[in-house]
């Protein structure tokens, strides 16, 4: 075919921060196929050097409005792990129900707000409110329960108030975690509603497969989210386990000069995080009941196509819900109960934390001098290491559409459903941090 | 009639304050019967060139190339409302403001520091670039807060912000004063309006919201160095969500 083809989308809509598509293409032939980020940058770096260990997951959960719960859960276990931190039993399990909290609600909105409106031809969820009122209502009554669910052990959704080092500043009531477990009960019918509307769209799926290196926690004990080790998958089915500590092999950063986000890459030119990554890493240890919606959704791993990130976002949400539910019944069984914080005391050290927050996985490097003021710091952003990912993506998508003769408009729509299939958290990933100097 | 036309912009921010609209619930479908929304990068593709009857925005003003989209922005708006605290007063994003451009950009970036797409200036309020007519601060916002400002706007009354401290709300609640707690907290010359929401979590106020109009800072210097911080520390607390004020005595209206 010989199409000419113009995309300047310059911002794409319906992602967090700035990004821009420019693909040219003349007589059929591709000249420019660029994925860009021109978000401001913030240096965050910058900021903590010089702060409190107190301050610290207070700052930098303003890296990122939609993933500040898993900020302030990573920087927390960074420093933690420099001074020796011991959390009891009960802070571990009420964070990792936080962690079930904050996945179910960004990936509840990202496929609501974010994507749907693509898989039912509309702009936004604004007209759908109109059209297909019960499917908003439906998303708002999820997405509020959602927004509660952290709020309740974290004080509120966006910027945590009461994750400290060594625990919670305050605790929810067994009152409340039992209202919870109500609240989320009530959703059951709702989530059962949100598979069959996904299995009526599923179809809108585009069709692109484009096998990469998967990266993710791997966890021995449970899917992983909260703790394990760093996974890497590869196209041909290898597996390999790093240590936390050496994330760098995995991260090797570089800078574009279409990107103030660095970039990163392990074992080919680019590998990808998140919903999907995680799924094709830990498919085996989904909660059984997130394991119903994904044979219903006629899901399989290892699954290469990039635009079923969504769907995996889903399952995902699902196994957040029932794991999140199994939690509850845990704390609840004990009865939640004030504890005695674990003393320490701030030291010259180094602290480095791995999480896999809803667009992937997250790293935070702190270290610290012996009053407990940050000298350095490192945040690898999930964002940052899917951005090589979406170009590569990109170079093999737009020859494919211009070999079926997709016009202009279906090009576009194509590339936007790309880049926000990845749910990219573009503020985050400028806004990183690097270790590399020290005073 | 018709509805008043809002839009959303965002600027060098977390999009935080957003989130919190998308977390409204009831309240948002009810926002969305009084008002049109006709752009909202986030959640919507729509866009529009038309003129506004509010703009919102978030975040801060930190490069010369987005000083067109704002004056763009002015131009096409009868109310600029800037809203989160990046945008009311350059918030978290100033915390850097006093360091030399060249140390913090080797700082993140290092070697690759000079590559022009890099480029910044201070972050600044959005007043610093255009004219904003009424400021909504909060890191995030306070949803009932941005609900009421909008309502007093839409039954022409002149929204307000509360001047006074945080303390005042915090004693409302009778919480125990993080300072008994060997804390600091910067309650006593935060701007209220959150609730007191920190330290009713147990947890000392940072003043995201700013300061109140006239705050006694000595005053505040010398209670958190008679509660043992050292005064290096003291002298730069408020700097997390207050730098600009401090540093320029800028204050949201």
């Amino acid at each position: 075919m010989e199409q000419t083809i113009n995309i300047n989308l310059n911002h794409v809509t319906r992602v967090e921060g700035h990004g821009n598509i420019i693909v040219n293409a003349t007589n059929g032939k591709l000249e420019r196929c660029e994925w860009q980020i021109p978000e401001s940058p913030r240096f965050f770096e910058s900021m903590i050097r010089g702060r409190h260990f107190s301050e610290i997951a207070r700052i930098t959960s303003r890296i990122c409005g939609i993933c500040s719960v898993g900020h302030q859960l990573a920087s927390i276990k960074a420093t933690e792990k420099a001074f020796d931190i011991e959390v009891s039993p009960q802070t571990d399990k009420l964070r990792r129900l936080l962690k079930h909290a904050e996945n179910f609600d960004s990936h509840l909105l990202h496929v609501y707000f974010l994507v749907a409106p693509d898989l039912m031809g509309a702009p936004s969820v604004i007209p759908l409110a109109s059209s297909h009122p019960e499917i908003i209502k439906r998303a708002l009554r999820l997405k509020a329960v959602a927004s509660q669910w952290s709020g309740i052990i974290c004080g509120r959704s966006t910027h945590p108030i009461r994750i400290i080092p060594g625990g919670f500043s305050k605790l929810p009531t067994n009152e409340e975690l039992t209202q919870l477990k109500k609240d989320l009960l009530e959703l059951a019918p709702d989530l059962e509603a949100t598979t069959q509307t996904l299995l009526s769209l599923a179809e809108k799926v585009p069709n692109f497969h484009r096998p990469t290196e998967y990266i993710g926690l791997v966890d021995e004990k449970e899917y992983g989210l909260y703790a394990g080790k760093i996974g890497s998958l590869m196209p041909d089915g290898t597996r390999t386990l790093i240590e936390t500590a050496d994330y760098r092999f995995i991260t090797n950063e570089w800078v574009s000069p279409l990107s103030t986000a660095k970039y990163t890459k392990h074992l080919m030119e680019s590998y990808m995080v998140g919903a999907l990554a995680r799924i094709n890493l830990n498919f085996d240890q989904l909660h059984p009941e997130a394991k119903k919606p994904a044979e219903a959704l006629g899901f399989k791993t290892p699954c290469y196509n990039p635009y079923f990130n969504s769907i995996a976002q889903y399952i995902e949400a699902c196994h957040s819900f029932f794991s999140g539910l199994d939690l509850i019944d845990d704390l609840l069984q004990k009865g939640l109960v004030e504890e005695k914080a674990p003393s320490y005391q701030p030291k010259a050290a180094r602290g480095i934390s791995a999480l896999d927050v809803p667009r992937g996985i997250l790293f935070h490097d702190y270290e610290y001098d012996a009053e407990g003021i940050c000298t350095s710091a490192n945040c690898i952003i999930p964002t940052n290491q899917n951005h090589a990912n979406i170009q590569e993506d990109m170079d093999k998508l737009v020859p494919e559409m211009l070999e079926q003769g997709r016009n202009q408009k279906e090009m576009e729509l194509g590339l936007e459903m790309l880049v926000r299939a990845y749910d990219p958290c573009i503020s985050c990933s400028t806004h990183y941090l690097d270790v590399t100097f020290k005073k | 009639m018709d509805k008043p036309k809002v839009a959303f912009f965002d600027f060098t921010s977390c999009e935080g304050c957003q989130v919190e609209i998308t977390n409204f619930d009831q309240q948002l479908l009810n926002l969305l019967e009084a008002v049109d929304i006709v752009e909202f990068r986030e959640i919507m593709k729509e866009t529009t060139s038309d003129p506004l009857d509010i703009a919102f925005i978030e975040g801060s003003f930190s490069r010369d190339q987005d000083l067109p989209g704002l004056k763009n922005i002015r131009q096409r708006a009868k109310i600029v409302i800037a809203y989160g605290s990046c945008a009311a007063t350059g918030g978290i994003n100033a915390l850097k403001n006093h360091k030399p451009d060249y140390q913090y950009k080797m700082e993140v970036y290092g070697a690759d520091a000079s590559m022009p797409h890099l480029e910044t200036h201070k972050a600044l309020p959005i007043s610093a670039a255009v004219k904003v007519d009424y400021s909504i601060p909060g890191c995030p916002i306070n949803r009932d807060e941005f609900v009421r400002v909008v309502s007093d706007l839409l039954h022409g009354k002149e929204p307000y912000l509360p001047n006074y401290a945080v303390c005042i709300e915090c004693k409302k609640k009778e919480n125990l004063c993080r300072f008994d707690n060997r804390e600091v907290c910067l309650g006593p010359i935060a701007r209220a309006g959150c609730g007191a929401i920190c330290p009713s979590n147990n947890v000392p106020c940072e003043a995201c919201r700013g300061f109140v109009d006239t705050p006694n800072y000595a005053s505040m210097i010398e209670v958190m160095v008679n509660s043992g911080l050292k005064k290096e520390y003291a002298l730069t607390k408020a700097r997390m969500f207050s730098a600009n004020i401090l540093d320029n005595n800028l204050s949201p209206k």
